[in-house]
């Protein structure tokens, strides 16, 4: 399940780990959010959110490899796609 | 390890009539406009309520009227970008303004709830005044009635207005046909998240502004300039979706439209995203459809882009052929698909 | 917006439906379990873009449509009672019960309020303590850290004056019940990956093993989607049955440690009805006995509550992924969105509501 965000923390507050909140921004929608569950997260990170918690940190590097492993298809030649093969 | 069972059989009363009326019935979708079609249309038939157009064409002893009436019920009373009174003037400009008139002549009825704070009247009042003034409209009479507390929400307005059609164009879904080239006259979903931000409590810290603004003026340039515009739909409850699916069945034509040229602010967007809404289907209170020739199409784009209440205005679609009646749309990733009207309100989701 | 737009890219779409055309050469029935995912992929129109060759059942990842019909009706009594502000997620509000949903409740004078979080329901019993606020705690294992924070928190704060009704679904229970059904077709899965985000993904190893089905943790976007797609296909075409994770920006496979162990404090794993399919043992959370205190079906004595289906409504079979919603006889005609039969025409995520919204037309001119 289901709707959760990707948002930038832009700032954090609190001390104990469960009650950690952030400012995060989503697209320039700036919302308070329960950092709780994430207590690695810090300032310029972004952060997957749902119903108002962050429940996991975005893992920049594996963000890229859905393009990467595309890129490598490319390099092999296994993809050439004409600009009338897109619908 | 349970394993698939046959379900039991019973029969409960199915939910398909709403003995009482629902929120979503005012929500500009499916049940507002079964409503609309059930309970009002057959009852007060006649061939200028029948056309279902925003306002009524009058053709009185050779001038042509447009007039309309629309309710104003929002809350918050005030919001980011407006408030109740700034809706209840543009409003009602706007709709005579998609029927191709210059708005003239408003009414105004208010009914206010006992214990309303002077304060607050007098806040909206002066919105009032200033929206009349920036769209060109005199307010000339009025109502006023005061209900019980409990029994009115703060304020509600409605507005009437009175129109000239100084041109020869019908202006209606009628008047639509295939090749004809569909306008927007900038980006959506402003109003519908600013409200919702604010009524539901939903507390973005940096404020998404309404876009409330009367359409009178882009709309005269257009006309002015001899632009063959068939018809025109303010995006209010329901938005876009619901502007376009009301004139493909009214005007029996498929419209085809490309979500990748639709423009969503990345506020609006990010807002979306977050509450799990389709910003086709958020409520507009500045921005209009029009339906045009396919050769007018590239002029009437610059006079729109040109214009304070057209900026980020684009080509959306067209109308492809006859029929059937409906709305496609080739979404981001290529695929088409049908545009269908909400059955009642988009409610926040986490799903 | 960064991390959702690159996702949706027409071109890189195109790419790997090519990739995946490439590497089908049989047919190959996959389901996605998750609502979200049933969701972008009517939308986007995902699924036009893979061959024939693949087909995508949708399966029961939407809570609101496996939520049991007595739970809708629980929640329409104590929505119905005075003292009560009623609050929920918006997804539950048009889920018809026996007789009706919670909007007529509201309609006829019942508080009941949408929420964004769990917590802001908490918020509301703060600031009102002459009432009753009660949370419909619904969701699969993505929801329960946040539901669990909630009730955590009331403890700690003593607002004597919240409760939650919980109607937690877990997915690996799920997936075993569709993989072990005599109707079965399902050949590989698109794991829900916000679920697999809070719970990692050991556990569907022993089920990907036992099943012999590869199963791929997967996200929400439609390049998502479609990766997630040729990773299933690639196992299948290899004859391998592994557990992958195509979300990896998101998901680790230990998942979400702190969340993990506060749903273990606040709830415990108890039998669940999922509705339409009938109950699944282990399937579901409940409160703990330290929280039971909280638990909205005790405070208000609805607890025995039980409800029957409706004959027409086949949501049971279509949540298995064994029949598809055009194919119900009720489907566009007794059973629209105005007028639903069951949780799927309801609930935005469920296969009937989203093939009625996005398909409807286009099925009624295939069958002309």
């Amino acid at each position: 399940m289901c709707l959760a965000v990707p948002g930038k923390i832009e700032t954090i507050e609190g001390d104990d780990p469960l009650l950690r909140r952030g400012r995060v921004n989503f697209g320039g929608i700036v919302k308070e959010v329960s950092l709780g569950y994430t207590p690695e997260a810090m300032i310029g990170d972004y952060v997957i959110v749902h119903v108002g918690f962050a429940i996991s940190t975005l893992d920049q590097a594996e963000a890229e490899k859905v393009f990467e492993y595309l890129r490598q298809m490319d390099e092999l030649g296994e993809l050439e796609v004409s600009a009338d093969e897109v619908h | 390890m349970a394993s698939v069972k046959e379900f039991a059989l019973s029969c409960p009363i199915p939910i398909d009539q709403y003995p009482n009326v629902l929120l979503a019935h005012g929500g500009g979708g499916r049940l507002m406009h079964q409503l609309i079609e059930t309970m009002f249309v057959p009852v007060f038939s006649n061939p200028l309520l029948d056309a279902r157009h925003d306002g009524a064409v009058i053709h009185l002893n050779g001038t042509k009227l447009a007039f309309t009436t629309d309710s104003y019920v929002v809350r918050p009373l005030f919001f980011p970008g407006g408030d109740i009174g700034t809706l209840a003037i543009n409003g009602t400009v706007n709709d005579l303004a998609m029927c191709g008139a210059r708005p003239l002549y408003l009414s105004a009825g208010f009914i206010l709830e006992e214990g309303l704070p002077m304060e607050t009247l007098w806040r909206v009042v002066q919105s009032m005044k200033r929206a009349a003034e920036e769209a060109g409209v005199q307010l000339v009479t009025g109502d006023t009635k005061v209900v019980d507390k409990g029994k009115g929400d703060e304020v509600f307005i409605n507005t009437a207005g009175v129109g000239i059609i100084e041109h020869d164009l019908t202006i209606a879904p009628t008047s639509v046909q295939a090749g004809d080239v569909v306008l927007l006259s900038g980006d959506i979903g402003r109003h519908g998240i600013a409200i919702m931000a604010v009524r539901e409590g939903l507390e973005f810290e940096s404020a998404i502004e309404s876009d409330c603004a009367p359409l009178a003026d882009i709309v005269m340039k257009l006309l002015d300039a001899g632009v063959r515009v068939r018809c025109m739909r303010d995006l209010t409850r329901g938005g876009l979706a619901s502007a376009l699916i009301e004139i493909a069945e009214a005007a029996n034509v498929h419209i085809n439209i490309d979500e990748s040229v639709i423009p969503v602010r990345e506020d609006v967007q990010g807002a979306c995203e977050i509450l799990g809404f389709d910003p086709l289907y958020l409520a507009n209170e500045g921005r209009f459809v029009a339906f045009v020739a396919a050769s007018d199409a590239e002029r009437a784009l610059g006079l729109m882009s040109a214009h304070a209440s057209g900026r980020g205005a684009c080509v959306v679609g067209r109308v492809t052929e006859d029929a059937p009646a409906m709305v496609t749309m080739r979404s981001r990733i290529g695929a088409t698909r049908i545009v269908d009207m909400f059955s009642g309100e988009q409610l926040p989701r986490i799903c | 917006m960064k991390y959702i737009d690159e996702y949706r890219d027409a071109k890189a779409a195109t790419r790997y439906a090519r990739l995946i055309a490439r590497t089908t050469t049989k047919p190959w029935t996959i389901m996605e379990v998750c609502g979200g995912q049933t969701h972008a992929i009517v939308k986007f129109g995902v699924d036009e873009l893979l061959p024939e060759t693949v087909e995508l059942v949708h399966g029961p990842g939407c809570p609101v449509c496996v939520t049991p019909l007595e739970l809708i009706d629980k929640a329409i009594e104590i929505a119905s009672r005075p003292e009560v502000i009623f609050c929920s997620f918006g997804d539950m509000l048009r889920v018809p019960g026996s007789s009706k949903d919670l909007l007529v409740v509201k309609a006829s004078g019942g508080d009941v309020r949408i929420v964004y979080s769990p917590l802001d329901a908490l918020k509301i019993a703060q600031a009102n303590p002459a009432r009753q606020v009660v949370f419909f705690a619904v969701g699969f294992e993505t929801t329960a850290p946040a539901n669990a924070m909630a009730v955590f928190q009331a403890r700690q704060q003593g607002i004597r004056n919240f409760s939650i009704l919980v109607s937690h679904v877990l997915v690996p229970p799920a997936m075993e019940a569709i993989l072990s059904s005599p109707i079965n077709r399902v050949q590989g899965f698109l794991a829900a990956g916000h679920v697999c985000t809070v719970m990692g993904y050991t556990e569907y190893e022993p089920i990907a093993k036992k099943y012999n089905v590869p199963i791929v943790v997967t996200g929400f976007e439609p390049l998502d989607i479609l990766q997630g797609v040729y990773m299933c296909v690639k196992q299948l075409e290899d004859g391998r049955a592994e557990v992958e994770n195509q979300y990896a920006r998101s998901v680790r496979k230990e998942g979400n440690r702190p969340a993990q162990e506060l749903i273990r404090e606040v709830f415990r794993v108890v039998p669940r009805k999922w509705r339409g399919v009938g109950e699944i043992p282990e399937s579901g959370l409940g409160l703990s006995a330290g929280y039971k205190a909280f638990d909205a079906e005790l405070r208000f004595g609805v607890a025995s509550y039980t409800a029957e289906e409706s004959s027409e409504c086949i949501s049971g079979v279509i949540l298995q992924g064994v029949k598809k919603p055009h194919e119900c006889p009720a489907f566009g005609t007794r059973c629209t969105p105005e007028h639903p039969l069951g949780a799927t025409m309801v609930s935005t995520e469920g296969a009937c509501a989203a093939y009625y919204r996005y398909r409807r037309v286009r099925v009624a001119a295939a069958k002309e």
